[in-house]
């Protein structure tokens, strides 16, 4: 068992999946964000079967996230 | 384990390179600045899965590896005094001083200990009032705030016999100092998630508008690499040179303030000494006016003293990312991770050390056998 230091993310909660280093907790994982890079990876997979105007259309949406 | 084994899908990997291969038609260069990353393309085989056209180069990015012999020379003489308890991350006493590690020292009598945390070491001062404990602060941003944190916290306690020997780096300085020497064939960059986990990542824009370059912040795991090396080259390809952040997850925009704070608090900017580069103005943090008492360079007074690097070592070619591991004539020769004869074989987060242990190129085995 160790002892992490949780002074630098005051809003993690019992549950949390926190990002430790040496010691101490300097970042909550955000769940939604990490669903949010397989849809990416899905989006950009669906992008490769579409015509020329379509990649630069799905380009730009990709762009704007 | 959550957010681990599905970042690590194999099916997944395939369809990144794939996607990669889909949408790459020129060559390009592109150095990930993070030793973590470097330890992972290499070992997850993801340099050997890119298509052909895209260059993988591995920039400064290990702590241990950048540190200057001149420090690691300070630790050793600092843990020979009889007061003295050197505390230090365990990768650090194997690396070679000018004449001994950190172990040799300790094989010899010196009280080096291995902590997890510089917050362990400020335990340790609090048990042994009557001895000097100095952890030796060696790191990136993502190092600084617990290291700064020990300071506060033995400050608060009002502990007197606890000071850090600080060799902290910065990895926007760096960035520049290879982007603008003339010869560098450096395209794009993987930026180091878990420095940007600190910094956030406003510190990016100037560089990547100043010498238009892709930036994009990066996770460390293989499908996080294969994105960050998709987002990348999808960049390049449209003449792009923004900055991106892949490793939304844990990487906020603005960093994280609290342990911004905590740096502020007890560093100040300063030229540094990059071991295999030489010296890169305004690239690190010391300790500032107000916790000079924990500066354990004032306290024991230690004159730096100037070391010569091998010269045959072409560490800083490689960490500039104009050679490659296999280019040096002491690679798996002269050199390896038992005898490292220059910075990014002394730890296994250098990719000279990762490129020994894992790569299973054909030029490796004629190399070696």
């Amino acid at each position: 068992m160790k002892e992490v230091n949780l002074s630098m993310v005051p809003e993690a909660q019992v549950g949390d999946y926190v990002l430790v280093h040496v010691g101490v907790a300097i970042s909550v994982v955000d769940e939604e964000e990490a669903l949010k890079t397989f849809e990416y990876i899905k989006q950009i997979g669906e992008l490769n079967e579409l015509n020329p105007d379509e990649i630069h259309s799905t380009n730009q949406q990709l762009k704007k996230r | 384990m959550k957010h681990l084994s599905e970042y690590r899908d194999a099916a997944l990997v395939n369809e990144l390179v794939e996607d990669i291969k889909a949408i790459t038609t020129k060559p390009w260069t592109i150095m990930e600045v993070c030793g973590g990353q470097t330890h992972s393309l290499v070992k997850n085989g993801i340099i050997d899965m890119l298509p052909k056209e895209i260059t993988m180069v591995h920039g400064p990015g290990c702590p241990v590896c950048v540190t200057p012999i001149s420090i690691i020379d300070e630790a050793i003489t600092l843990s020979k005094k009889p007061e003295v308890i050197l505390c230090s991350f365990g990768d650090m006493l194997r690396v070679p001083g000018s004449d001994r590690s950190l172990l040799e020292a300790k094989s010899e009598g010196a009280d080096v200990r291995i902590v997890y945390s510089p917050l362990d070491a400020v335990k340790l001062a609090k048990e042994n009032p009557d001895r000097e404990v100095v952890f030796f602060a060696v790191g990136f941003e993502t190092t600084a705030p617990a290291n700064a944190l020990s300071v506060i916290q033995a400050d608060k306690l009002g502990i007197k016999n606890y000071s850090i020997l600080a060799s902290h780096v910065l990895v926007p300085p760096a960035m520049e100092a290879i982007l603008s020497d003339p010869e560098t064939t450096v395209n794009a960059f993987l930026a180091a998630g878990h420095v940007c986990t600190i910094m956030g990542i406003d510190e990016y824009y100037p560089i990547a508008g100043k010498y238009k370059v892709p930036i994009v912040v990066t996770g460390f795991e293989p499908v996080d690499l294969l994105q960050g090396i998709y987002m990348t080259v999808r960049q390049l390809e449209a003449g792009e040179s923004n900055v991106e952040n892949q490793y939304v997850r844990v990487v906020q925009r603005e960093g994280n303030l609290l342990a911004k704070d905590a740096i502020d608090k007890v560093f100040e900017v300063s030229d540094r000494d990059w071991r295999g580069i030489g010296n890169i103005p305004s690239s690190g943090w010391e300790v500032n006016n107000r916790y000079q008492q924990y500066n354990a360079r004032k306290k024991f007074n230690l004159q730096p003293v100037e070391v010569k690097e091998n010269k045959n070592c072409i560490a800083g070619e490689i960490m500039k990312g104009k050679k490659k591991p296999f280019d040096c004539p002491l690679f798996a020769k002269a050199c390896n991770p038992e005898h490292p004869q220059g910075a990014p074989m002394v730890s296994s987060e250098g990719s000279c050390a990762a490129y020994y242990h894992y790569s299973n190129s054909n030029l490796v085995a004629e190399n070696i056998y």
